[in-house]
This record gives structure tokens, sequence and C-alpha cells, in this order.
């Protein structure tokens, strides 16, 4: 396929040469050198940390590198800024989007052009309109962001570089948002601007998408050049090996539990948003068993954070009758005292919620572990010292000790320290939230079996993640939600990603109501 | 080529030089200006800084003026760190004054022991009414804290002046605006002879240390501190945001009223209006430069003691207007934000950095 | 009450909400880009001092204006430098600016206490200004109060109407994706702080040429500490800025009206009032958490550091 790419034009749309660009303590990217012929649809592959992201801002002008030339359509550029990125052609989708919530669609597109781009497109809702069905993206241009959902935001962003006549689009990571159908429908679009000789630059750790979509991919790992293949001539395995070396694990499969007796339950929790643009929970039902892992699926913003935060009691509102922990009502209770009662909490976000940045490892030790540390008010620092040196070397936490500052940690070091010092409370429910988002294999594979771990001691442990496959992987029984709502709980054994992605997409709730309405 | 460049891990040296680096480029400043105003710098600085520590009555003096400000930053440190922004420790100051004065006025003419511990008791109370409008406002209706404090400070102004032309008025005070000069019983004792130097300003030092303590070696001081460096953090660990609130507002007032009820129950002896030289917001800046850590306060709390000596002696000695003790202030400030850049930066030469 | 009390009182409002709309517009802009300026005070009094100087220098009002606008925006780069460029905090670099403009006007200004000059002579507007109540409340102010209203029309047309407020909008929402689609976050945000500057100016030189007109040690008497209120009270938009200005005014010229009707409560309580009906508006505003989450701007007083983009 790259073959008769390469035949088609013989230049080159995008040429890397040396790129190099160092951060404080980091050799970010280190001597890159890369090729993007017109209509490729181009994978660059990585580990995180592996300094993708950094190589993709300095294209778009985000990033001034250190050294090295960047060559477009075989000219040397030097591309200072994003506007100068876009005066060339160059688009990007972020992972985190770059949308404006307070503006309208239009709007929000409206800020990327210059005024001469502008003027040169006359009417933008018509433009955004036309452009809309001849890529089949439904994108109204006069709703606002924040009434979109995050499939639907992502086509705004794409939307954002087709008025451009985009030459080159960069996509960070442009499917671990999406839905299993809404990934196809973001491929079709894709291969058509392919088609019509507009380069693709795909970032993404998904194995199975880059050999299904890519023509070539680009290997980095610790800020090197490793390697670039065509995918469709090798297996997600061998891909694998690349980006994480010969040395790494892999998951194997796990054995899946049945869960006793029920230790928790919600019944029929409807609870309004507190965040203007937050989602409301509608008659959501579920138990948890002790000894297993109930994993919830979802896209992000559909009620994950607002049920995660009404369980753990950081959203204070008082809930009378609606959850039992060991038959007791955790619902009137602060959520100061719900981790005493036996709940444990790992948050999404490790740096800032789960750990104090600027404190020691020690003193987030305390943060949530107070029990034997604390005698009449007065805290025993050597103490948690000692149990904070005894979690890092349990969880083989890389730092530098217990004095170190959570935020000099890398976010899977970090993250197997948070979740040693939960499982350390011996809790008899978890609640897990993105346990290994952002994280590298090895970290990941060590916080798996952390959480198998727990729950084979008789724990319950309820997991929240946008990874379908790692809620295959680790949870016994799986439910999804969408729009506030919760689908019907079934064992993974007996579901598919299929029906789960139906789910996520909301297909249960008509039929609930249905339900509900004949019963 | 010389650029900035961000430090991996924040400096703990810088964290304790900033602001005597601080100070230093303030006095330069200062220098400038003089040289600006036609006044020979060296002798303008001497009779700032030096002159204030020259013998032992000007040294107790300084200590006199230390008092309150190392009170009212005691408490706003505590506040700060909890990321409450309590700007109200004037208005706690002049309610604590208010309310002390409202006590001792009772004991014009009476002996009693209990005067004096009354009348503390009064001014630390009325602080701490002064300090829970606000709090109240804050942790039930989520009002703005800096604003309402704010407004409290000029209400509480405007209460005491009220106080002293109405209801504690001097009766044979001829109609001046003053009350009634309080009894010895209800004075603050003085601790030795040739100065003014009384027990609030020893309180004072018990109360930075006792908040020292309570801030490193306690499971809630523990917990203002996480409250304040990451409050999703706190929200997260289950910690009680409310009480946090309320022990870290009714303490600064509880400080902000003593340091009150110690101006008039001790140097000043009556009701005036004019009881504070705008203590409470110099102690902002007091507990900025002590890093809000109320150790660090104690030496701040000094060195704007002195300046506030220095500005009344360079009024007398030299014609320079009082304003500039209030100027020097902010310049202070700025600086010490300035400096602190460097505590997560440093300067580095493109050179050193291609090695 | 008859007519003529409320004809004054209503003329009177106006007169008194006037600096609070120059600087609330002034703010208003800044917070709309996400910093927090808490100096409005200290720059206000710059804005009068040297206003007033410039006046009684000149023996012309107009060059005391532009020395007001001039002077706030000295101070207001300050706060910015260390704000935008050095990642203070901007409450505390705020406070620091309000401290500074207090002394440093003060010191400045001793010279000239006491002093007068002749300011700004109003302005009757032909024919509307011989109107009945209206003509003597609405159309026979000073300039200034005209220039308010101008200012604030077109202040609104740039906000909602313009890209230049489209610009002003999207970095205060979300300043790293501003930076991301290539927006000067920090021009941007100078720009803002600057303009905000230039405005407290304009209420202090209001308050030294125009209200009283002379110059004393602190006389705004917390007025760009009631204006910052007044941001929020009017949840971020024009309109209702206009409107709570004026309602301030009223609110602070109250104890006129209550002595004019002849009650005999004591002026330093009555004095009060401006402050208390401040914490009340407050109060019933920010009672809806959901409400200002909705309205205020996300990234307000929120450090953006490009240099930590990686």
């Amino acid at each position: 396929m790259s073959e008769t790419l390469k035949n088609q034009s013989l230049k080159p749309r995008l040429e890397l040469l040396n790129i190099t660009k160092q951060y404080p303590g980091c050799l970010a990217n280190d001597q890159i050198c890369m090729t993007l012929m017109p209509g490729e649809i181009h994978a660059l592959l990585g580990e995180n940390g592996a300094g993708k992201s950094t190589l993709v801002k300095t294209i778009y002008g985000v990033v001034s590198p250190d050294s090295g030339q960047i060559l477009w359509d075989g000219q040397a550029v030097d591309i200072k800024s994003p506007s100068k990125a876009r005066d060339l052609g160059i688009g990007m989708v972020f992972q985190h989007f770059s949308l404006f919530e307070t503006l309208t669609v239009a709007q929000n597109i409206e800020l990327c052009l210059s005024p001469t781009q502008l003027a040169d497109i006359g009417n933008l809702a018509a433009r955004i309109t036309k452009l809309s069905q001849d890529y089949g993206l439904n994108v109204d241009p006069d709703r606002y962001v924040h009434s979109l959902s995050i499939g639907e935001r992502q086509r705004v962003e794409i939307m954002r570089c087709l008025v451009q006549s985009v030459k080159l689009l960069i996509l960070d990571e442009p499917t671990s948002v999406l839905t299993p159908q809404e990934v196809a429908g973001l491929f079709n679009v894709l291969r058509q601007l392919s088609n019509e000789g507009c380069s693709i630059l795909f970032i993404s750790h998904k194995l199975h998408e880059v050999t299904e979509i890519c023509h070539n991919a680009t290997i980095l790992r610790g800020g090197k050049f490793v390697g670039d293949c065509e995918p469709a001539n090798e297996t997600p395995a061998t891909i694998a090996k690349m980006m994480v070396g010969d040395l790494a694990e892999q998951d194997a499969g796990y054995e899946k539990a049945h869960g006793e007796e029920v230790i928790f339950s919600a019944q029929s929790l409807n609870l309004a948003a507190k965040h203007p643009f937050g989602t409301s929970l509608k008659n959501v039902n579920f138990e948890l068993l002790k000894g297993e892992i109930l994993g919830i699926a979802g896209v992000a913003g559909n009620g994950q954070e607002e049920l995660m935060s009404i369980i753990s009691g950081e959203d204070n509102r008082t809930l009378k009758g609606v959850f039992t922990l060991d038959d007791q009502d955790l619902g009137t209770l602060s959520a100061g005292a719900r981790r005493r009662n036996g709940l444990a909490y790992v948050p999404e976000e490790r740096l800032g919620r789960g750990a104090v940045p600027e404190m020691s490892l020690s003193e987030n030790t305390l943060l949530t572990h107070s029990r034997g540390f604390v005698k009449s008010g007065l805290v025993n620092w050597k103490a948690v010292k000692d149990y904070a040196k005894k979690l890092i070397s349990d969880y083989s936490v890389k730092c530098h000790g217990e004095f170190a500052e959570a935020k000099s940690l890398s976010g899977g070091n970090l993250q197997k320290f948070i979740m040693g010092r939960e499982i350390g409370q011996n809790p008899k429910v978890l609640i897990c939230a993105h346990p290994t988002w952002g994280v590298d294999v090895g970290a990941a594979l060590a916080i798996h079996q952390a959480l198998l771990t727990l729950r084979d001691q008789g724990a319950a442990i309820l997991l929240i993640s946008e990874d379908i496959d790692e809620l295959f992987l680790l949870a016994d029984r799986m439910a999804a939600v969408c729009d506030g709502h919760l689908s019907p709980v079934v064992r993974t054994e007996e579901t598919s990603i299929d029906q789960i992605g139906q789910w996520m997409a909301g297909t249960f709730i008509n039929a609930n109501d249905h339900a509900e309405a004949t019963a | 080529m010389i650029r900035v460049q961000a430090r991996t891990e924040p400096s703990t040296l810088m964290t304790f030089a900033s602001p005597f680096l601080a100070i230093v480029l303030t006095l330069i400043f200062g220098s400038i200006l003089f040289t600006a105003l036609d006044k020979d710098p060296i002798q303008a600085l001497h009779v700032l800084l030096v002159l204030p520590l020259s013998d032992a009555y000007n040294i107790s003096e300084m200590l006199v003026k230390m008092g309150p400000l190392l009170l009212c930053a005691v408490g706003l440190s505590l506040c700060y760190r909890a990321n409450m922004w309590n700007i109200g420790a004037e208005g706690q100051l002049l309610a604590g004054a208010l309310g002390g004065s409202a006590v001792a006025l009772m004991f014009v003419d009476s002996e009693s022991f209990m005067a004096m511990p009354l009348t503390l008791l009064g001014g630390i109370l009325s602080g701490m009414a002064w300090a829970a409008i606000p709090t109240y406002l804050k942790v039930k209706f989520n009002s703005n804290l800096i604003l309402t404090t704010i407004m409290l400070n000029y209400i509480a102004l405007y209460l005491l002046i009220w106080a002293v032309h109405g209801p504690l008025r001097d009766p044979d005070g001829f109609g001046f605006p003053e009350s009634a000069l309080f009894s010895d019983a209800t004075l603050l004792p003085v601790l030795s002879d040739s100065g003014r130097v009384h027990l609030g300003v020893v309180l004072a030092i018990l109360l930075a240390l006792f908040a020292w303590f309570i801030l490193s070696k306690t499971h809630l001081g523990f917990k203002i501190r996480v409250y304040g460096a990451d409050e999703p953090a706190a929200t997260y660990a289950g910690y009680n945001a409310k009480g946090i609130s309320w022990f870290v507002m009714l303490f600064a007032g509880a400080l902000a009223g003593l340091a009150g009820v110690s101006e008039v129950a001790g140097p000043i002896g009556q009701l005036t209006p004019n009881i504070s030289p705008g203590y409470g917001y110099s102690a902002i800046i007091v507990a900025y430069l002590g890093r809000l850590h109320p150790a660090g306060a104690i030496i701040a709390s000094i060195f704007l003691a002195i300046l506030y000596m220095g500005g009344d002696l360079a009024q007398i000695e030299m014609g320079i207007p009082i304003a500039v003790v209030g100027m020097f202030q902010g310049v202070l400030l700025f600086f010490l934000l300035a400096c602190d850049f460097f505590i997560r930066y440093r300067v580095v030469s493109s050179r050193e950095n291609m090695a | 009450m008859d007519i003529d009390l409320i004809t004054q009182v209503l003329f009177a409002a106006i007169k008194t909400g006037t600096p609070l709309l120059f600087i609330a517009l002034g703010e208003a802009i800044c917070e709309k880009t996400g910093v927090l300026n808490l100096g409005q005070e200290g720059m206000m009094l710059m804005g009068a001092v040297v206003g007033f100087m410039a006046a009684y220098g000149t023996g012309n009002a107009g060059f005391g204006l532009l020395g007001a606008m001039l002077i706030g925006m000295v101070m207001s780069l300050i706060f910015g430098f260390l704000v935008l460029h050095l990642g203070a905090n901007q409450v505390a670099t705020g406070l620091a600016l309000t401290i500074f403009g207090t002394g440093l006007s003060a010191f400045i200004g001793s010279g000239v206490v006491g002093q007068t000059i002749a300011g700004f002579q109003p302005v009757y507007i032909p024919v509307l200004s011989d109107l009945p109540v209206v003509g003597k409340v609405l159309f026979s102010h000073d300039p200034l109060v005209y220039l308010a209203i101008a200012l604030a029309l077109v202040i609104a047309w740039v906000a909602n109407k313009t890209r230049i407020g489209l610009t002003i909008k999207a970095v205060g929402e979300n300043p790293n994706a501003a930076n991301a689609i290539g927006i000067k976050v920090l021009r941007v945000r100078y720009l803002a702080v600057m303009f905000g500057g230039a405005m407290a100016g304009l209420g202090g030189a209001y308050m030294s040429l125009v209200y009283t007109p002379m110059w004393v040690e602190n006389m705004t008497a917390g007025r760009g500490w009631i204006a910052l209120a007044l941001v929020v009270f009017a949840s971020w938009r024009i309109g209702n800025i206009v409107l709570g200005a004026y309602l301030f005014g009223l609110a602070s010229i109250m104890h006129l009206v209550l002595q004019g009707m002849g009650w005999s409560i004591s002026p330093n309580l009555l004095a009060m009032l401006p402050y208390v009906a401040t914490i009340v508006v407050m109060v019933i505003i920010s009672a809806d958490k959901f409400k200002e989450k909705l309205l205020a701007p996300r990234s307000l007083g929120k450090p953006f550091d490009p240099r930590q983009m990686a």
C-alpha cells in the first residue's frame, strides 16, 4: 500500500530531520526523523512518555524544537506558532479537546481562522453545514459546545481542520474517547480524507486499530526513534514488542471470580447535576458482591464522575436509603466517616486529588490513612514515615524516598503508591477510576495484579474505566453508563465488546423505560 | 545568552532567601527614592532601620508595635495556609478593641482582679464574632471572603467611630470622641519600668509558638495544610472543610481581637478613633514575609515594627511623610512575590544548557 | 417625599455610580480574560492623586484625565508583570497593589491636600435637559457621566459582537486551549489588565476632578472594592454593570435621603450603608452556586504559564 502511495507522488508532504527537544530532566525527542507522503495514514506509536505528544506539538508549532529541521512539500519551514501551521495546511485534533464550551460550534471554528481565511470562506455556517454533509460529520454550527457529547466534540475539532482545506491532519489518541461504533465512523472519515490526498498522522496505543487503518508506522521509545514498519505486515504482538522492548511482560488472561454475598448496594439513585455542564444520574441501581470486580464502561462525561463522588461522599449531599454498606446507610455519612466504614477510593486525577503535588510521600500517606498514626490529635510522624517506606518497597514505587514530593514521581509510580495506600486500609469496597490511564505497561501489570489480589481477599471493587479492553480483562461483571443511566449488569463472559459498545451509546435506555412502563 | 528555566524541584534555599532578598531590594529602591527627594539616603535608612533599635526605650516601643502585628499575622498565616483569604484582620482588631473597651468601661471605678481578664476575654470574643460573620456567609452562602472581610473592616471602623461619639464617649470628656480612661486594674501589666512592653507582647509570641505547634505536630494542622495546598485532595480525603474554615477564621479572629484589646488596655489606656495605623493590613505583609509560618511571622513582624518606628522617627527627624511606610510595605510585597519566582525557576546561560 | 428630592437623589445616584461604573467596566474585561486584579483601590487612588496633580499643575482637567489613565496603566503593568510573567498569586499581588497605591498616593499627594481646581462643568444637553425631572436626572451631568455610558456601549458591543470579544471569552474560559489554537494568551491578558488599569485611573480621576473635587488621602473609601463586588453582582454582563453601578450609587447616598426625610440616625452608622449593602448583595447572588459556576469566567484567578506547556 505504501509503495503505491510513494509512486503516486514522489514528493513527501512532510519530512522531519533530526528533531531534538530537551525539557528539564528529560530528553523528550532525540534526533527523530520521519517522512509522510500525501494521502498516507501514518501511525505514531509509543508508550506514555515516549515523546509522541512533544513531536506532534513540534509539527503543529506549539513546541519549538532545540534543533532539527522540518521540510514541508520539500521546503524548509520554521513553524513558530499554530497559526503558522494552519497557514501551511496542518490541522490538529487534540487529545484533550481545545474547544470552548461556552461558545457555539461556529464561534469555536471562527477563532481558528485568520481574517483572510474567514473572508475567503464567506458564510461560515453554510460552509460547516456543507462539509458536515460531505463527510457525514453531523455537526450543527449553532449549537453550544457544552451541549455536545464527546464524540460530537471530536467531530467539531475535525471540522475545524476541514474548513481550512487541511493537507495534514494530526490526531492525538482520537479513539480512546469513543465508543467502538463511533470509532468505525471516524475511520470512514479518515479514509475519505486519505483518498482525497490529505496526509494523516495518527497517534494511538491501540494496536489493532493501527493495523486496521494505517499504511505506515513510526515507533518511539524513551524519546528515541526505534523503528518503522508497515502495520499490515505485522501483528499487534510484534508491534508491541517494538514499543516496550523485549523485557516487558504482557497481561495474560485472568480467572473470573464469582462474588458471594452483597456488601454494597445502590438503589434508585437519582441525582441532579451539581455543575452546570454535569450529568444527572437517573435511577441507577446496582449491587457489589464480596470478592468481585464490577466494571463500568462508558465514554467520559456520562455520569461516571458524578457517580463516584456521590458514593465516596465528595459530593456532600445526603441521600437517605440509597446506599448501603454492610447493611448500614452510607448516604447520610460524611466522606471521612464513609472511609472509616471501609470505603476506599482511587480517583482519576492522581496529582492534585489522589495526592497533594507539593507534599512528600509520607505526608501523602497520612492524607487518607490516619488510623494508628494519630493519637489524641497528634501525628506520630515517625510511624507514618516507616509505613510510607514499607508502601514504597511493597509496591516497587520508583522514587528518591518517602520524603520525595508526589509530583516528582512518574504517573505509573504515583498510581502504584496511591493504590497501595488505599489497599493498605483493608477496604471492604474499593472504587477505582481509570487505574492505568497514562501508565506504562509494567506499572499497569502491577496495578492489575494488586486489584486482583484485593478481590481474592474478599473485597468488592467498582472499576470505572474508558478502556474497554481493560474492563474485559479484569471485570467479573460489567455494565455501561450513558447520560446518567446505568445499563443492566451482566457477567463478562456472557457479553461482547459489541454489546457493551452499544450500551455505551445508550441503546438500553429506551428498552428500560419501556420495561418500566409495562411493569 | 541568558534565559529562564524551570527547576525540577523547588529551591529550599530560595524559599528562605527570598524574603531577605526582597528586603534588600526594597532598601535599594528606598535609597533611590530618597536620593530623588533630595534626602540623604544613608541618613534616611539609618533613621528608618537603625534608630528604632538604638536604645532600650526605642526597642521597647518597637516591641509594642510588634505585638499586634504578630498576633494578626499568625492568625492570617493559618487562614492563608487553608486558602481562606481573610483580609479582615483590621476589622477584627477594631472589633476586639471595641468589645474589650465595652467590658473595660464597666470596671472604670473598680479594682477587681477580674477586670483585666474579662476585658481581654471581651476583646477576644468580639474579634471572633467579627470573624464569624464572613465565615458564616462563606460556609453557608459561598460568599466571596475577600470582599466580605474588606467590607466588614469599613463597617467596624464606622462602628468604632460611632461608639466613641455615642455610647462609649466619656461623659466628662468635654465632648471629645474618646472613652473614659480605663482603671489600673483593667490595664495589662507592664513588664519593665522603663518601657511600655506589656503582657500582650508576651502573649503574642506564645501564641505564635502555639500556632507553630498546631501546624507541624497535629492532625488538624496537617489537614489545614492539605486544604490550602490542594482543596480537591482534602475533599477526596474526606476532611471537614467547614470545620477547618471555622477553626482558622475563629482562631484568626481571636488573635486579632486580642491584638485590638491589648492596644486599648495596653499602651493607649482608653478607646479612641485612631487605635490602629493599619496593623491588620500590614499583617498581611508580615504573614507573607514570614512564609505563612508562625516562626517566620515573629521575624517578619519585628522588621515591620522597625519600619513603623522608623517611619515615625523619619517624619520627626527628616520631614519625610509617614505615608512612606505604607508605600514601602507595598514595594516589599512586590519584591517578595517577584523573588519567589526563583523558587520555581532559575536563570541559566544557554551554553550551560547545551552541555 | 417630594419630587424635588427624588430628582436630586436620582441625579446624585448617577453621579455617585459613575466612578464605580468606570472601574467595574475595566475589571469586568480583565476578569473575562481570567485575571482577577484586586488592586483596583490602589490604582484608583493613584489615578485620583495623579489626575488631580496634573489638572492642578496644568490648569486643564483634560490633562488630569490623561495622567490618571496613564498612571493606572503603569500600576496595572506592575501587577501584570508579576502575575502574568512571574506567575505570582493573583490575590496576593492585587493586595500588594492596593497597599502600594494607598501608600504611594498619600506620599506624593501630601503637597496638594486642601487645594482646589475648577474640574468639569456640567453639559446641559439641548432640549432634553429642559424636560421636567428627567432633564435634570439624565441630561445635565458633567461630560464624564456621558463618557462612562458611551464606553459601556462600546465595550458591550466589542465583548458581544466582535472577534475581540470572542477571543477574550476563549482566553477566560480555557487558556490552554486558546494557546493550543494559537491565541497569544499572555498578550490578550496584558492588554485586558492595562485596559482595567486605565479605567481604574479614570474612576479615580472622577473622584478627585469631579466628585469632590479635591484630593484627600484614601478618598476613594473602598469604592475599588465595591466595584469588584459589582462585577460579580452583574455576572460579568455589561448591561447589568451599568444598572448595578447606579444602584450602588443610590445605596451610597441613602444616608442623605434618610437625613433629608428627617430621620435622626447617627451619620457614622449611616456611613456603613454602602458596605452593608455590598455584603447583602454578595450574599444574595453567591447563594446560587450553580449560577455563579455557569457565569464566572472559568479560568478566573488561575495562573497560565506557557513555559509549562509540554
